[in-house]
């Protein structure tokens, strides 16, 4: 990854900053200039928006055979979350194993590595989904593992 | 008017390997070494976890609790001593994190374990001269013990993070003192991966002189006495250490349980006093008084006198997860995927 190309995305990237067209109310993530349904008429209508980082797993896959970086997370979990403001954005399900995935799951965005360019570059932060633990006392709450 | 606690939230990542485990290893006898150490089990960061991701994930615990503009946030300062990179601040990572970028001031403390009470420190002065709003200070680690060293058994994972401010103060910070010497019990030096230590010189000299001299100054300094307090909390390298100086001060086990982590998530060396912290303020009431009294190796330890307002009534923990929810959802793993986790296995590519 090219450093000034991560860089000006590091915005949207940690805050999952997106933009919603004001004419039809579609919110994009990432941010767009122009609204695909609108065209014309969204110029300037374009408002940015952080969106809530929860949403569910809209499809997933797991990874057996890793990419760079992901040598050390295999088996990992490749999954389109579908946000709850629309957008659906492809990412890594962490804190929890293959197994208890499944589409529909609750998850909420957290801010993880995402790669490194070796052990003396930067390091790449962006975001991932871990289950949304689902508890009356708290947003992540407790898990029963014994 | 005073500073104090406007908002507070914790991380402990998920993962856990028990004290009998790493033993195993090293062909240790894993019942003596945890009853010696009074640890249990230590937390393990995820293998893209690091300090700023728990720093990060704590701040924004945090702010889930409390309707602050992030853009009043005029200070972040990250404590720690396994900050990601030895040059690159750990706090502009996380000032972007939370949106308060781009009109704050922002650094990286470093004081073995106590860079994060230190922090609290600093934003106190800063929010009492009235230079800013919040100031947002956080103590997180991921401390690494050299494989088969003692510190391995103990050396673990986790953050706390404290917005202070003087409006809405959930727990007033009456008064905080500081006690520093220049004592060798623990280093680390530039290119080292793994610290070293004095071995037994890091309790009398280090640990117990430090924290006895600062809580007794703080005492002093208040006109207190170790009854007033509902709830004590000091640094805990291990469970035993804890104990046994809230003994020779004065202070009850009662006082010291709610606050004590480390038997079950291990030392979390910056993460330590602002984790047990976060453990009293989970269940304080108005009025409780706490003393929280850090230490660092190097050495010093820094204490605070504080006092829980009326405003933790109004104030929606539950809005964050719990120190407790934390420690109680943990998912074990062996000493291979520890090894792994924690980058000592090499690829060999
Ligand atoms: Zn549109």
């Amino acid at each position: 990854m090219a450093i000034p190309r991560f860089w000006r995305h590091i915005g949207s990237r940690y805050n999952l900053v997106g933009t919603k067209c004001k004419v039809c109310g579609k919110v994009y993530f990432p941010p767009r200039d122009v609204c695909p349904v609108c065209h014309r008429k969204s110029l300037g209508s374009m408002e940015r928006v952080k969106l809530s980082g929860s949403g569910k797993i809209y499809s997933y896959t797991v990874i057996h055979t890793p990419q760079k970086d992901f040598e050390m997370q295999t088996p990992y979990v490749m999954a389109i979350v579908e946000l709850d403001e629309g957008p659906r954005v492809t990412a890594q399900i962490v804190d929890c194993d293959p197994s208890e995935v499944h589409i529909g799951m609750r998850v909420r965005a957290v801010l993880r590595r995402i790669g490194e360019d070796g052990e003396g570059g930067i390091i790449y932060y962006g975001y991932k989904f871990v289950p949304e633990r689902t508890s009356a006392k708290g947003a992540q709450g407790h898990l029963s593992v014994k | 008017m005073s500073a104090g606690i406007v908002s507070y939230g914790a991380y402990i990542p998920r993962y856990r390997i028990d004290v009998g485990e790493i033993a195993r290893v090293w062909g240790a006898d894993g019942e003596a070494r945890s009853k010696s150490l009074a640890v249990y089990s230590k937390s393990v960061p995820g293998p893209d976890e690091d300090t700023a991701t728990i720093a990060i994930e704590a701040a924004r615990n945090a702010l889930r609790r409390v309707n602050i503009d992030p853009k009043d946030i005029g200070a972040v300062f990250v404590g720690s001593e396994s900050h990601p990179y030895v040059v690159k601040p750990t706090a502009s990572i996380v000032a972007e994190a939370i949106g308060a970028t781009p009109y704050l001031t922002a650094a990286d403390y470093e004081f073995a374990c106590k860079a994060g009470t230190t922090a609290i420190q600093t934003c106190m002065a800063m929010v009492k001269s009235g230079m800013i709003k919040y100031g947002l200070a956080i103590g997180a680690d991921t401390s690494q013990g050299a494989p088969g060293d003692p510190l391995e058994y103990t050396a673990s994972a986790g953050g706390a993070a404290y917005i202070i401010g003087k409006e809405g103060v959930i727990a007033r910070i009456n008064h905080t003192v500081s006690y520093t010497t220049d004592t060798p019990d623990f280093w680390r030096r530039e290119g080292q991966k793994y610290p070293s230590h004095g071995g037994r010189f890091t309790g009398e000299p280090a640990y117990f002189k430090h924290i006895i001299n600062c809580t007794k100054h703080l005492m002093e300094s208040v006109g207190t006495k170790p009854s007033d307090y509902n709830y004590a909390v000091f640094h805990q390298p291990n469970g035993k250490f804890p104990m046994r100086v809230a003994k020779i001060l004065g202070f009850t086990k009662e006082q010291i349980t709610t606050g004590l982590l480390t038997p079950y998530i291990g030392n979390t060396y910056s993460g330590a006093v602002p984790l047990g912290l976060a453990a009293v303020l989970d269940v304080a009431k108005p009025g409780d008084r706490i003393i929280a009294v850090s230490f660092g190796s190097g050495a010093g330890s820094d204490a605070f006198d504080i006092t829980v307002e009326d405003e933790i009534e109004n104030y929606p923990r539950h809005m964050g997860p719990s120190v407790m929810e934390l420690v109680e959802n943990y998912k074990m793993v062996d000493y291979a995927i520890y090894a792994k986790f924690r980058r000592k296995i090499h690829l060999g590519v």
